[in-house]
């Protein structure tokens, strides 16, 4: 089976507000249609999880439903239909980000996984005592944790580029951290915690001058922007599908083919295997070798199925549509003087972290949610050296996808208010 | 708004404003700290202790409304009561937040304590109401380790 590469349109004429029409979009996610505590649901959420179109869930029961089996195992109909169903949606995935070859696309559970995997096979086999792994303060715990116990396991040093008080990535500093003990760069494309969009691509030629290899945490850069590994030229690019429309339990590290290929396997047992016998065994060809085991078969399909969706929206509509929300948004909260935002990066995505003088986030977040169905994340978003960073316990958290609409934001600078008065 | 009032009773408003008992004990002979990971409430509790029953009882630390006016409240509450006393409290709170044991609670008059009972309604916010209280306990049963809610 083929795919074409998608077809982006146009970015329309008009203004952002219009680049897509939401409220047709809205149709396809049923559960928008929902009530919370009696409200209509104001789904802000979108950075811990995105809601799911129709499309998504048709793709996953359709699987289960006409084509469940396992996958490059069986030479019977419903294990060639399954396998060409799963190995059809790696192709779009592929297109998806400017990838090469189908081979450098690697199914995983998640970013997480993703970002384990590069840790303990490249990670171990590559950095050594005395070298180096340089990562930023705003890096989720998966993008900080995994290097941790690498530099512990190896000897080598993990060091951390700061940002400035906008939770911005301080160029000139990461330069200064840069040396022939460098190996690694692990950075986020996008922050999940404040929505900064980091400069990748001077970040990844930067490393690479000095001899570095570089992996992109894309989590939450998929959803709002066009992605392009290999104008990017980055080594390895990881995103989870939940957080792109798709289900839970499927993710993407894509590598560069001769990075890969030359990486030790990550987990054993079927499949990753060409032949075994006791005295050897022989790895199986990128990607099986590190997918071992039954893979997530209904989920990678349902992720193609978010992907075909995104694409046939655009992502340069999306983007910007989402740039309409945040300026409305920012704009909105601004004007209440008890807010104070964390996070105003000059190129962000639609994510606005904020506190409220005087109120724990957590009581701001039970009264958007138990007065005015508004669900926004409170807390401290898997990101604790960033909190410490502007000295907060936690922030709250709105987060917009496009079906989120200027109506929902007004409700939720109206419901920040209301909060302000029961504290005041 | 009835829902929110019901969790957000003016007196757990004036206790998070206001909260009593908030500092240091200096020479306290039990102290815990006690931690919510998921939400980075943070406490420490100093306790007295003469002749089986609580003299003085103070805490320190940061947290959301809930969490502040309940340990305010519960150091209010305990002072003076036997340890003993003091255990079934924590039964009969804990019982009234986690929706586990209302009866009994509403029997045994929890006074002040009973403007926490919506706070059984908020799952996610059990923690926060019961942290003061879980650490309290650690610091009685061993004279002072570190607890969290998890
Ligand atoms: C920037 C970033 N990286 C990594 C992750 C981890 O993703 P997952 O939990 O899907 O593995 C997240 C999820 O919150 C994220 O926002």
């Amino acid at each position: 089976m083929t795919t074409t590469a998608p077809q982006y349109s146009e970015p329309p004429v008009g203004t952002d507000a219009e680049a897509i029409d939401v409220h047709a979009i809205r149709a396809d996610f049923p559960i928008l249609r929902q009530t919370v505590n009696g409200k209509p649901l104001i789904y802000m959420d979108n950075t811990a999880t995105t809601q799911k179109p129709q499309a998504v869930i048709d793709a996953l029961s359709d699987f289960y439903a006409t084509r469940n089996a396992n996958v490059h195992r069986g030479v019977h109909h419903l294990s060639v239909q399954a396998t060409q169903a799963y190995e059809q949606a790696r192709l779009k995935v592929r297109d998806f980000l400017g990838a090469s070859r189908v081979e450098e696309i690697v199914y995983v559970r998640g970013t997480t996984e993703a970002i384990n995997l590069v840790a303990q096979t490249y990670g171990r086999a590559n950095i050594h005592a005395g070298d180096e792994v340089v990562i930023s303060t705003m890096e989720h715990h998966s993008n900080i944790v995994p290097w941790q116990i690498l530099c512990q396991q190896q000897g080598a040093t993990l060091r951390v580029v700061p940002i400035n008080d906008a939770g911005e990535f301080l160029f000139d500093e990461y330069e200064k951290l840069l040396g022939p003990r460098t190996k690694l760069v692990a950075v986020t494309h996008v922050s999940n915690a404040m929505g900064t969009v980091n400069p990748v691509e001077r970040i990844i030629q930067r490393a690479h001058a000095c001899g570095a290899r570089v992996l992109i945490d894309g989590a939450q850069a998929v959803p709002h922007m066009k992605v392009d590994v290999r104008a990017l030229d980055c080594d390895f690019y990881a995103f989870s599908g939940h957080k792109v429309f798709g289900p839970t339990g499927v993710g993407v590290l894509y590598g560069k083919f001769d990075v890969l290929d030359a990486m030790p396997p990550y987990q054993s047992g079927g499949d990753m295997i060409q032949t075994v016998s006791f005295e050897k065994t022989t790895y199986n060809d990128l990607p099986a070798r590190f997918e071992a085991g039954t893979p997530n078969i209904a989920a990678s399909i349902g992720l193609g199925a978010a992907i075909d969706y995104v694409t046939a929206i655009g992502l340069d509509r999306i983007a910007r549509y989402e740039r309409g929300l945040l300026h409305y948004t920012t704009e909105a909260l601004s004007r209440i003087p008890e807010v104070r935002m964390i996070g105003t990066a000059a190129d962000k995505a639609s994510v606005v972290s904020f506190v409220v003088d005087g109120v724990h986030p957590h009581d701001v977040g039970t009264i958007l949610d138990s007065e005015f169905g508004i669900a926004v994340r409170a807390g401290h978003h898997c990101a604790m050296p960033l909190m410490k960073r502007f000295n907060v316990p936690a922030t709250v958290r709105a987060s917009m996808a496009f079906y989120n609409t200027r109506e929902e934001i007004d409700a939720l600078a109206g419901a920040v208010k209301r909060v302000v008065e029961v504290f005041g | 708004m009835s829902d929110l009032d019901d969790l957000y009773q003016e007196i757990i408003l004036d206790h998070n404003k206001s909260p009593r008992n908030r500092r240091k004990l200096e020479q306290a002979d039990h102290t815990a700290e006690g931690y919510n990971p998921l939400c980075g409430d943070h406490v420490n509790v100093f306790i007295n202790v003469e002749n089986g029953v609580v003299k003085e009882v103070t805490f320190e630390g940061s947290g959301c409304a809930i969490s502040t006016a309940s340990a305010s409240l519960m150091t209010e509450e305990l002072k003076g009561k036997t340890l003993d006393e003091a255990k079934v409290l924590f039964k009969r709170f804990h019982g009234m937040i986690t929706g586990e044991d209302r009866e009994s609670s509403e029997e045994a008059g929890l006074g002040k304590l009973e403007v926490f009972s919506g706070v059984c309604r908020y799952p996610a916010r059990v923690k926060c109401a019961t942290l003061a209280w879980h650490t309290v306990r650690a610091a009685l049963d061993s004279g002072g380790e570190s607890v969290t809610t998890e």
